[in-house]
């Protein structure tokens, strides 16, 4: 994983439909640092993401991200047809990761056993982690987690916990958006809306 | 470049998996039926067949609409190939020629067998099979802007229909115009409307993606 990614928000603003979802947006993450971002539902969490991912337009303000992004969010984004580890290497094989990086994710969620199967076949919270095997396993700076937590047994947050950790460790820069309380030691506090 | 043929080569494998066959049979079901629709008149069919398989061919291209861009819209793929950077022009262009090549060889092997089915002798099935590698892209390309177009909408299906059977009229009337000979000309024009319709799909259909996201 690279370590050269950053991510500014400057007084930003984002709208959705023709209102205003939260202005005044600032914070900054360097190379290491994670972000959690908390508020109530239709504040706008989700589309904090797709704005940062370049998925919606900033209305005010300076967004600058160097580095290369990886987003998870509701949308599965891998072919319902194919085995989950094809499905996988298909986004691997366009970030330029090796053959080794499906399986490094899989293993890191403990799913390697699902790499055979059909992504069609999985239940909510294996495609949760499938998803999440997809940002993991694309060397990405900086990962845009949408509910992450969601879905996932107990048993499955503490190897997300461990996965962002690393992903820190090497670096790299976290950005959160969670209903549930999610370990990420130093992480800002981002709020929006109320 | 090697990304964009890995789009390609992702969406052909698509098409291979499933709806591949479905403008084939249709085609070919048109060709069997026709006959009996208007008696085995060897002459008849012979002088208007060549006509009913380019209509034929201009309905089959609106069979695979719903799986061209739909699909990748709602499971996030168009999303996600957007956040690493790859402009909605050139995932457009890239799943145009993947259609084209899934949609236009088979079709064209279909054209044979219906040929025969509907007596048009061997010279007009040549300039056939030449105006269908002339039109096919700019029917797949038509299919490709409507799919993104009505991607997301209820019943996109029937819209589909309507919004690209009127911008496929140049190619119906070029092509069953070069089916006759002496026909260079219609053969020209078949070409010219064609480069400028798939020229044209890859904007549009991007800018058609993107304005989807807002």
């Amino acid at each position: 994983m690279a370590g050269a990614g950053q991510l500014v928000l400057h007084d930003c603003a984002l709208d959705r439909g023709g209102r205003r979802l939260f202005s005044g947006l600032s914070f900054a993450l360097e190379p290491g640092d994670a972000a959690l971002v908390t508020g109530p539902n239709g504040a706008g969490k989700s589309s904090l993401t797709r704005m940062i991912a370049g998925l919606l337009p900033v209305a005010e303000g300076q967004l600058t991200v160097s580095g290369r992004l990886a987003l998870s969010n509701e949308s599965l984004a891998l072919d319902n047809g194919a085995p989950l580890g094809d499905a996988l290497s298909f986004w691997t094989g366009l970030d330029g990761q090796g053959a080794d990086a499906v399986a490094t994710a899989l293993d890191a969620l403990a799913i390697p056993h699902l790499a055979p199967v059909p992504v069609r076949m999985l239940s909510t919270g294996q495609r949760k982690r499938a998803s999440l095997a997809r940002v993991l396993a694309s060397g990405a700076d900086i990962w845009l987690l949408d509910e992450p937590g969601n879905g996932l047994d107990t048993a499955s947050i503490p190897l997300l916990e461990a996965a962002m950790a690393a992903h820190r460790a090497a670096g790299g820069i976290v950005l959160a958006v969670s209903h549930q309380p999610l370990a990420l030691p130093g992480a800002q506090d981002v709020r929006i809306g109320a | 470049m090697s990304l964009w043929l890995a789009l390609v080569r992702r969406d052909v494998r698509l098409a291979w998996n499933g709806g591949l066959w479905l403008p084939v049979v249709f085609f070919m079901l048109v060709a069997i039926l026709y006959p009996f629709g208007v008696g085995p008149d060897a002459k008849l069919l012979a002088r208007t067949g060549g006509g009913v398989l380019w209509v034929a061919a201009l309905l089959a291209a609106l069979l695979p609409v719903d799986r061209l861009i739909q699909p990748d819209a709602e499971s996030g793929v168009l999303d996600q190939l957007a956040v690493r950077g790859i402009s909605d022009e050139g995932v457009a262009s890239a799943k145009l020629i993947a259609h084209w090549l899934s949609f236009a060889p088979p079709l064209m092997l279909a054209a044979i067998p219906a040929a025969a089915l509907v007596r048009i002798d061997g010279e007009t099935l040549w300039r056939l099979e030449a105006g269908l590698a002339l039109g096919t892209p700019a029917l797949a390309a038509l299919g490709l802007l409507v799919a993104s177009l009505t991607a997301g909408l209820p019943r996109a299906g029937a819209l589909a229909g309507l919004l690209m059977l009127p911008l496929a009229v140049p190619v119906l009337i070029f092509g069953a115009g070069s089916l006759t000979a002496g026909s260079g000309a219609a053969m020209k024009l078949l070409a010219a409307s064609s480069l400028f319709i798939a020229a044209l799909t890859p904007f549009a259909a991007g800018a058609a993606i993107r304005a989807m996201r807002r």
